[in-house]
């Protein structure tokens, strides 16, 4: 249980998908403009990140790793290079199943997240929260806890880039650097900042 | 077709640079730039992707229904993505292993998709491949410069082979190590920008809100 907390704490500051892996940037910079549109985008991240990660992660040990499929009589069969394509499918079938539930169920949420929904499944961050579950071998219960506190920490620093832009847009920025260039300097400082979490032991 | 071959191939290296212009593709260009020899084989391998999916995206667009189009593009990248992966793999481990997961990413990569999206569902093959060529060369172009000014100054080599002698090994020059931090991309390629649209005007956003001159009393 301890474990899983310090995993949490770890994905959500010291590494950070979007401020120290630079994953989901250009969601992260086209749609961080305004603080009520970057949350909802930051919490379908999350919703959609929550279920890819250890869904793929129960595809990686049951059909994909050297030997998964011993439970089917193929003990000898190796499909891990199947790996890129399977997650990508996984997400946007999940993406997919998650807007035509929300479509039918939850009607008034599908109405605030419905725009940014077919956006995430381009969204590296999602592809590579699973990416980074199979290179750091999770099982389950880290890969589920990792799925959940990797999109929270995406959706804090979205959230977070947007306040600042809120405020930025009034200030008087040389021309050449107007938009994209002060978003990215804006950027650094905020990775910078994060960083300071890398010394924080759990 | 408005537009040259030649004008398709250079087009995109500055005037309608991907990183810089169409913010695209800006994940893998922070984190694989601390050297430049992985920025190089990262260039490469998105150029190649980029140029191949454009193709075979463009050879099959009278094909492709609309409603799917986006899952059999996905699917065109993965495979190609694939490819690179096992290549690299085989061929070129170490490198492999310090970009981890960014090769896998390129099948996100916004410019694959934003190519395909943009002029191959529109385009013969031939166009679609050169102008796959021509914005994966942007993109190559900015990462090749952030990694030259990161590795350079961060940990004075190029390639690896040392430039500028470090204090450590008793030379002279005391490396900047704030640039081979994540941060610095991002002050890199926010400067890049600025350098870029002070030599192209026309690149300036509008702004948002006008400063007014307000007379003194």
């Amino acid at each position: 249980m301890e474990g899983l907390i310090s995993l949490a704490v770890k994905a959500v500051f010291v590494e950070n998908l979007a401020l120290s892996f630079f994953l989901g940037m250009c969601t992260f910079i086209a749609v961080s403009k305004k603080i009520s549109t970057a949350l909802g985008l930051g919490i379908s991240v999350m919703v959609v990140q929550a279920i890819t990660v250890p869904t793929n992660n129960l595809l990686l040990s049951y059909l994909l790793k050297p030997g998964a499929l011993a439970w089917a009589g193929f003990p000898n069969v190796d499909l891990t290079f199947l790996g890129l394509i399977s997650y990508i499918g996984v997400i946007a079938a999940m993406v997919q199943i998650l807007e035509m539930v929300l479509d039918k169920y939850f009607p008034p949420l599908y109405n605030a997240l419905g725009i940014f929904l077919p956006l995430i499944t381009v969204n590296c961050a999602i592809l590579g929260g699973s990416l980074f579950m199979v290179e750091r071998d999770y099982n389950f219960a880290e890969a589920a806890t990792y799925g959940v506190s990797s999109g929270f920490g995406w959706a804090l620093a979205i959230t977070a880039m947007a306040g600042v832009r809120e405020k930025l847009k009034y200030s008087d920025i040389p021309d050449g650097l107007q938009g994209l260039g002060i978003t990215f300097i804006t950027a650094g400082l905020m990775a910078m900042a994060f960083m300071s979490f890398s010394g924080v032991k759990l | 077709m408005s537009q040259t071959k030649k004008e398709l191939l250079v087009d995109p290296l500055v005037d309608n640079n991907p990183i810089t212009l169409q913010v695209l593709g800006i994940c893998s260009a922070l984190a694989v730039t601390s050297s430049l020899q992985v920025a190089f084989v990262m260039a490469l391998a998105v150029t190649f992707v980029t140029a191949f999916s454009s193709m075979f995206i463009s050879i099959l667009r009278n094909q492709i229904p609309g409603s799917i189009r986006i899952i059999v593009q996905m699917v065109i990248i993965a495979s190609l993505v694939i490819l690179v992966d096992q290549i690299l793999k085989a061929y070129a481990f170490q490198i492999s292993k310090t970009l981890s997961v960014f090769v896998g990413l390129i099948i996100t990569n916004c410019i694959v998709m934003g190519r395909a999206e943009a002029f191959a569902m529109k385009n013969p093959p031939m166009a679609s491949f050169i102008d796959g060529i021509g914005n994966g060369l942007g993109y190559g172009l900015i990462l090749m410069l952030v990694g030259f000014i990161r590795e350079l100054f961060g940990s004075g080599s190029l390639f690896g082979a040392t430039i500028l002698q470090t204090v450590n090994n008793g030379g002279w020059y005391v490396p900047n190590g704030l640039l081979l931090l994540p941060p610095s991309a991002f002050f890199v390629i926010g400067l890049l920008i600025w350098a870029f649209r002070t030599w192209k005007p026309k690149q300036v956003e509008e702004r948002e809100y006008k400063i007014q001159q307000v007379e003194a009393h």
